[in-house]
């Protein structure tokens, strides 16, 4: 049984946090995208040939989507239950009568929900800069917030493993970062001479942005259903990592 | 009174370092008593606090709060217990009534401003309601952890060490609040290590010390159990020994000779008569004396003579 006012004071707080940095929450992906299309979608996309018959600023549009997503799911998820974990504030969530389905609602339903707020600013803001359409709407929606969700159990799993605020930041600046950059952000995989080509594929990222770039353009570099299939899996073994955690109380309780 | 709400059986807790925390724990609390745990640093006192409010995984042991397995059917339970803990950790950015608000919802409670107003009215804190935590002093921030603890109406309350670093005139601010709550029928378990608060405001004591609870009793049986009377009587003339007429009291020679040392009596007062008797003894056996200082041995006397004789042991 789901105690739902429990898990409705939760996720009301998380975002309650989202809005009180709200403009820096807004303003940075706003900023960060806009830089990225000047660079690269004005300046050198003019440069670059069409890619699988998109145009180039629109091509980076679901990499860009991807970068800040998972950059900002995996922070604001890992940041909500560390900081309780580091001002001591998380005695009274472990002392409630809730348990992990109210837990992950609430924290991972909000960073769900900052992210998807994210994801809104960010194409509205591509849309200053580059003519574009979305052939799957529905199915690039349904596919953000499985990746979001994803991410966002994987940042829970990150703050509460971390036991400092370096091991926080370590993750998202040392892997996430570089392997979403590395991950067809700004190219596509075939544009990779051997075997790089071959090496990238190796990057799990790499199915996350060609999965949401399928689900805008209707073509990328893997299978739609590799993609999917791989974000669930990567959502099945974070939500049972999560379940050991909440079995064993590890770094939770004493 | 005599229901019990809170029944704890061999509760131990080993850390992974190896420290034995708890040590085969047997405690029964009493609906609407107010029971003080008391110990030195270190005892225990949180991790028994923890391993009720799940904040510490027992190693061993059962905890039954209202009758529910806190093992098995927590849900119950947790949410008629609330917690007051020793840090003030509290959300510093957030304002007062927001935080009070949200520990009501976490614990499944429909929002209810009249009682969240009249929570932080009785507490003093109504006129910092919109003010962030971190604004607030230390007292107001205790305050505001012991609004929170209470926004969701607990039966049961700990009080982890309330007092722990806070001025004489907010002590007894928070000794009047934990009256308030005993005159609405909450049960209150406070952590404490001082004496004087458990004398004034508990009506059951219990001494911990390792992990081990050394004693569980009645305040007043406590005392009367182990308390002393203790009178020093100084002499208008020094003595070299007692004479047989006094050999039934338990008296010494102290001071060269100067004075007398009674220790006897339980507690119950039966001390200050049998010096008053020793007084009369001394008159007829013909020894003067030209003061006489009797004290009753407090509970803090008690607790270290407990803590004293553990150690010995």
């Amino acid at each position: 049984m789901i105690g739902w006012r429990s898990t409705w004071s939760i996720y009301k707080r998380e975002l309650m946090r989202f809005l009180r940095t709200a403009f820096q929450s807004v303003l940075a992906p706003v900023l960060t995208t806009s830089l990225y299309f000047i660079v690269f979608g004005a300046a050198i996309g003019g440069r670059m040939p069409d890619l699988g018959g998109v145009d180039y600023g629109a091509f980076i549009i679901p990499g860009l989507l991807m970068l800040t997503l998972l950059g900002e799911t995996t922070s604001n998820s890992s940041f909500g239950i560390y900081m309780p974990r580091f001002t001591g504030t998380i005695y009274e969530l472990l002392s409630a009568p809730v348990g992990v389905a109210e837990t992950l609602i609430g924290f991972v339903g909000a960073a769900m929900t900052k992210s998807l707020i994210l994801a809104a600013i960010i194409l509205v803001t591509a849309r200053l800069f580059v003519d574009y359409s979305i052939a799957y709407p529905l199915l690039a929606m349904f596919y953000i917030m499985l990746v979001a969700a994803a991410f966002s159990l994987f940042g829970f799993i990150l703050g509460i493993w971390a036991d400092n605020f370096e091991k926080l930041g370590i993750i998202p600046m040392l892997f996430l970062t570089p392997l979403t950059f590395l991950g067809g952000t700004f190219y596509s995989i075939d544009m990779l001479p051997g075997p790089w080509d071959k090496i990238a594929l190796a990057n799990p990222i790499v199915y996350l942005v060609s999965g949401l770039r399928w689900t805008f353009y209707g073509s990328s570099d893997v299978n739609i259903w590799i993609s999917f299939g791989i974000t669930l899996a990567f959502l099945a073994a974070c939500t049972a990592v999560i379940a050991y955690i909440f079995k064993t109380g590890w770094r939770l309780r004493a | 009174m005599n229901e019990p709400i809170l029944e704890l059986e061999g509760l131990s807790k080993v850390y992974p370092g190896g420290l034995k925390a708890l040590d085969n724990v047997d405690l029964t609390i009493r609906k609407g008593e107010i029971f003080a745990l008391l110990g030195p640093n270190g005892a225990g006192k949180t991790t028994l606090i923890g391993a009720v409010c799940g904040l510490v995984r027992p190693s061993e042991g059962t905890i039954r709060a209202f009758g529910h397995d806190m093992a098995s059917d927590w849900r119950k339970a947790r949410a008629r217990i609330g917690l007051v803990p020793q840090e003030l950790s509290t959300d510093m950015f957030e304002p007062v009534h927001r935080a009070v608000s949200y520990s009501r919802g976490l614990f499944g409670l429909a929002p209810d401003p009249a009682r969240i107003e009249e929570i932080l009215r009785s507490l003093s804190l109504w006129d910092k309601k919109d003010e962030r935590i971190m604004a607030l002093s230390g007292g107001m921030k205790r305050r505001v952890l012991i609004a929170k603890a209470l926004a969701h109406e607990p039966d049961l309350l700990f009080l982890d060490e309330p007092t722990a670093g806070v001025d004489v005139e907010l002590r007894k601010g928070m000794w009047a609040i934990v009256d308030q709550m005993r005159d609405r029928g909450v049960t209150i378990i406070l952590t404490t290590h001082y004496i004087e608060e458990a004398e004034l405001m508990a009506d059951r004591v219990g001494i911990i010390n390792r992990g081990k609870l050394l004693m569980v009793d009645e305040k007043e049986a406590m005392m009367s159990r182990l308390g002393r009377t203790e009178a020093h009587i100084a002499l208008a003339n020094p003595i070299s020994e007692l004479p047989q007429s006094l050999s039934q009291f338990p008296i010494e020679i102290e001071q060269g000779g100067t004075s007398l040392c009674y220790r006897g009596g339980d507690g119950t007062g039966r001390g200050k008569a049998e010096v008053a008797e020793l007084t009369k003894a001394l008159i007829a056996a013909g020894i003067d004396y030209t003061g006489i200082d009797v004290r009753e041995s407090s509970l803090e006397e008690i607790f270290v003579s407990l803590l004293g004789e553990e150690e010995a042991a």
